[in-house]
């Protein structure tokens, strides 16, 4: 259904083209059955098997999450699970929502499928290696699995040694599974570098790649960098285990401390691995609702290298109380200070670009909102943190506890949200029920906000983290938190089934319902099985609202046309 | 004085508490007047500049050197201050005045005990003088523990290879919670233990008296005051009822089923090598959490007296 119209660019005549609203043919049309899913080497249908997986994570985890809130209703009385069964529940919560939920969900799920749309690319740059990526990823969740169903795991996410060393559950399995999930991990991040590199279309240049890629290169490269750290980590420890050499086990002359070492030179960068990506999704969100060109593009673009950069030397900021040197104490004080910086500068050039914009407070921008809310709490909160002689008060209590839900549920999971909700009419070719849109992320920002503030206040109070029983001072934060998990839940249900209602019942989506500039809404909804029937040739920056929207629609010259 | 967010933190009984409370203060108050001018701009934008015609053309600003080079520095400086500031602070919890009172703490799962210079040991409880610096010299018997306690705004990891130190100077007489703040396994959450403040003479007394059980020469007794030290009754109950561990009473001279299928009869060796070795025979259904070896830390001596007391135990 292309409108033709010829406009004198230069010398060169341009046929343009608006995307049509209703494809017939799309990547759901092509290459269908179950075995063309599964040998799919499109980033498309790979990106959204990587949503399921990630789904289906994020259920069991926060069905997990769901029990251990309702134990804690009380310290004592309520028993009905045991205090072993407890310690299980929560490491596998936090190993799941880490490892297999908010690591993968951005960058291999959403990302996946609009990174190349926003480049103008056929696909990533390794096809193959994408699928691979996505089975490695599936095979270390069946060594997950095969460790629960065995003795399961009560180490804590983090796995700390002696602990780990000597328990009897079974961290060799678990440890191996997320040993294999990292090598996804890295292949991704590998893919997105070389796609970024060598796959923009004519005309994208740096300058003109939208944040969200930005965000995403920065991401692959902590990938890269810092996953492997986490491999050799996790591959000593099962050594420890199974051949009990000693490098962090004192009985056999190791130390402990050095684990935690090792493990947060990952696991500290992997934090930016998890929120970098939504600081992307942020961007082209709050630039599209409000029709404005995004303040500060270089700002926010090179504040994501930055915090990549920085970020992999602050990992001593987990072990203050650890019993490391003061002057790495001090060290890592100081440069916990410098991160903040670049995040906080990204959240004021948010708020500029809404300053004289046109906006418009559909679902995805009511997340990112939101976002901007509740991740300025976990921001300043992380510098209450960073400072030295309050953390030591705080290290380790429910404040902590607070605050990394903010920041990786409060920041990640919100922009998921608002990601997820932006790009599903193009992923699905369907518009979801923008009523309940609203009302659902109603519910996710009362009931985020009712569960994790009180237990700043708890943690600060002193009530210490991974506790199954607690003493009576503490029960009516407990109890809020509680009712507040409950009303999330209530809330991810409701969008589970406005989302799934939209597959079979939802009108269709026209190309770019909200009027975006970016490549990607210049696509199909759903897009075609090779995204464009033409390369884009980019003149026009994703952000150039000021601009009519008949120069960003895709064309050919009109000698060459044969259409 | 009262402060916005004094309604968060526990009361603070000891001077160090002082610094770092005014600093968690001063930060929350500044973050408030941040969050509240980020929360009233979205709020005001979102009405003040809500779409009203698709066609609105917005304004194109790209940049704006003077406001980003601002709204960078300021924070910059904010932060160096609070940096500044904890640091200064956290120098004063890490340096330990030359007249503190030293006590000896060992962490295990999942008790804490306390040893004090004239070889007193307090299981779970650890009675200090007010308003004398208090050094403690930490090490754990078995996995890393922390030692916390909310009202002195201290806390620190109890490591199994090398000793830790903190200390605080409790002003007045009373008490306080101790927490494990580092997870440590089944019983994490029950490994709580109270400061107990008492005034200078009446410590010397409680020190003289009560702290010196351990030297009592009957073996029933000495076995009896061994076992709550080295905090045995975390796991193992006197009263038959189930614990972690297999419970005491009842067990001498019993016939107990292994995890591999075979006997054991409970006799003096049984008891020594379960102390000693506690890997070599475990019970059925006790498995799921290895007991802490006691080699090195009971004597023969020792054990004998814990055998007594057991065998009283019907």
């Amino acid at each position: 259904m292309a409108t033709a119209e010829a406009i004198n660019e230069k010398t060169l005549k341009v046929q343009r083209f608006k995307p049509s609203d209703n494809p017939s043919k799309n990547f759901f049309t092509e290459e269908r059955g179950l075995w063309a899913w599964m040998t799919t080497v499109d980033h498309k249908k790979i990106g959204i098997m990587y949503l399921v997986a990630v789904t289906f994570f994020f259920a069991i985890g926060g069905a997990l999450a769901l029990i251990l809130r309702t134990k804690l209703l009380s310290g004592s009385s309520i028993t009905f699970i045991d205090a072993n069964e407890y310690n299980q529940l929560f490491t596998i919560h936090g190993a799941i929502m880490v490892f297999f939920v908010l690591v993968p969900s951005i960058p291999a799920a959403l990302g996946n499928f609009i990174l190349p749309l926003q480049l103008g690319a056929k696909d990533v740059a390794f096809p193959r290696l994408n699928l691979a990526s996505f089975y490695i990823y599936v095979i270390g969740a069946i060594f997950t699995f095969i460790a629960l169903l065995a003795n399961g795991i009560d180490t804590g996410w983090t796995f700390y040694t002696p602990y780990s060393v000597e328990s009897g559950t079974s961290v060799i399995w678990i440890t191996f599974g997320v040993f294999i999930l990292g090598f996804s991990s890295i292949l991704t991040g590998t893919n997105f570098i070389t796609t970024v590199h060598k796959l923009r279309a004519p005309g994208m240049s740096w300058g003109k790649m939208p944040l969200n890629v930005w965000a995403l290169y920065a991401t692959s490269i902590i990938q890269v960098l810092a996953t492997p750290v986490l491999a050799i980590t996790l591959l000593l420890l099962i050594m420890e285990r199974v051949l009990g050499i000693g490098i962090f086990d004192s009985t056999m002359g190791g130390d402990p401390v050095l684990y935690q070492h090792f493990f947060w030179f990952y696991s500290h960068p992997a934090v930016y691995i998890m929120i970098v990506p939504g600081f992307g999704i942020i961007s082209e969100v709050i630039s599209t609702f409000s029709k404005k060109t995004v303040f500060g593009y270089w700002a926010i673009a090179l504040s994501s290298l930055a915090i990549a950069f920085i970020g992999f030397l602050v990992w001593g900021h987990h072990m203050f109380t650890s019993g490391q040197s003061a002057v790495a104490t001090t060290v890592f004080s100081f440069l916990t200070f410098l991160v903040g910086i670049p995040t906080g500068i990204k959240i004021l050039n948010w708020l500029a670009t809404l300053y004289k914009g046109s906006i418009k407070l559909d679902t995805p921008m009511v997340y990112a909102l939101s976002f901007l809310f509740i991740f300025s709490i976990g921001g300043f909160t992380g510098i209450t943190l960073g400072a030295l002689s309050v953390d030591i008060h705080l290290h380790d209590t429910y404040y902590v506890v607070a605050h990394f839900h903010y920041v990786m549920m409060g920041g990640t999971l919100i922009a998921l949200l608002a990601g997820l909700h932006y790009w599903w009419p193009k992923m699905t070719g369907k518009m979801y029920n923008e009523t309940l849109g609203r009302i659902g992320a109603g519910f996710i920002f009362v009931g985020f906000n009712t569960t994790f503030l009180p237990q700043f206040i708890m943690g600060a109070q002193g009530m210490p983290r991974r506790y199954y029983t607690y003493i009576d001072q503490y029960a009516a934060f407990h109890i809020t938190s509680t009712i507040g998990s409950y009303i999330l839940g209530v809330g991810f249900l409701l969008i589970l089934y406005y989302l799934l209602h939209s597959l079979w019942k939802g009108k269709t989506a026209p190309a770019n319902p909200w009027g975006s500039r970016a490549l990607e809404w210049q696509a199909t909804s759903p897009p075609d099985l090779h995204n464009f029937d033409h390369t884009p040739v980019i003149i026009n920056g994703p952000y150039d609202y000021h601009k009519p929207m008949e120069e960003f629609q895709l064309g050919v010259a009109e000698e060459h046309d044969h259409h | 004085m009262g402060r916005l967010f004094d309604f968060m933190l526990p009361e603070a009984k000891s001077p160090t508490a002082e610094s770092t409370d005014a600093l968690f203060h001063f930060i929350n108050e500044v973050s408030l007047i941040l969050l509240l001018g980020i929360t009233i701009s979205i709020i005001y934008f979102a009405i003040k500049y809500r779409r009203k015609s698709e066609d609105d053309v917005p304004p194109v600003i790209t940049h704006n050197h003077a406001l980003e080079i601002t709204w960078s520095v300021i924070p910059l400086l904010i932060c160096l201050l609070i940096f500044g500031w904890g640091y200064s602070g956290w120098l004063n919890l890490k340096s330990v005045p030359d007249d503190a009172y030293e006590v000896k703490v060992s962490a295990m799962k999942w008790n804490w005990i306390f040893e004090y210079d004239n070889g007193a040991i307090s299981p779970a409880e650890l009675h200090v003088p007010a308003g004398r610096p208090v050094k403690l010299v930490m090490k754990s018997r078995d996995v890393i523990h922390s030692f916390y306690v909310p009202d002195y705004r201290i806390k620190q990891d109890v490591l199994p290879n090398r000793y830790t130190y903190v200390w605080f100077n409790a002003t007045e007489s009373g008490e306080s919670h101790i927490f494990c703040t580092e997870y440590c396994g089944t019983d994490h959450s029950g490994m709580l233990a109270k400061v107990i403040v008492h005034e200078p003479e009446e410590f010397e007394t409680w020190l003289q008296t009560s702290g010196s059980a351990s030297v009592s020469q009957d073996p029933v007794e000495q076995g009896k005051n061994l076992i709550a030290q080295n905090g045995c009754q975390a796991c193992h109950s006197i009263d038959g009822s189930k614990g972690i561990g297999p419970s005491f009473k009842g067990l001498w001279d019993s016939e107990e089923t292994l995890a591999d299928g075979s006997t054991v009869k409970v006799d003096e060796n049984y008891i020594r090598e379960s102390i000693l070795t506690p890997q070599e025979k475990i019970v059925k259904d006790y498995e799921a959490v290895p007991m802490t070896s006691f080699q090195g830390l009971l004597d023969d001596e020792q054990i004998s007296a814990i055998i007594e007391y057991i065998k009283t135990l019907k």
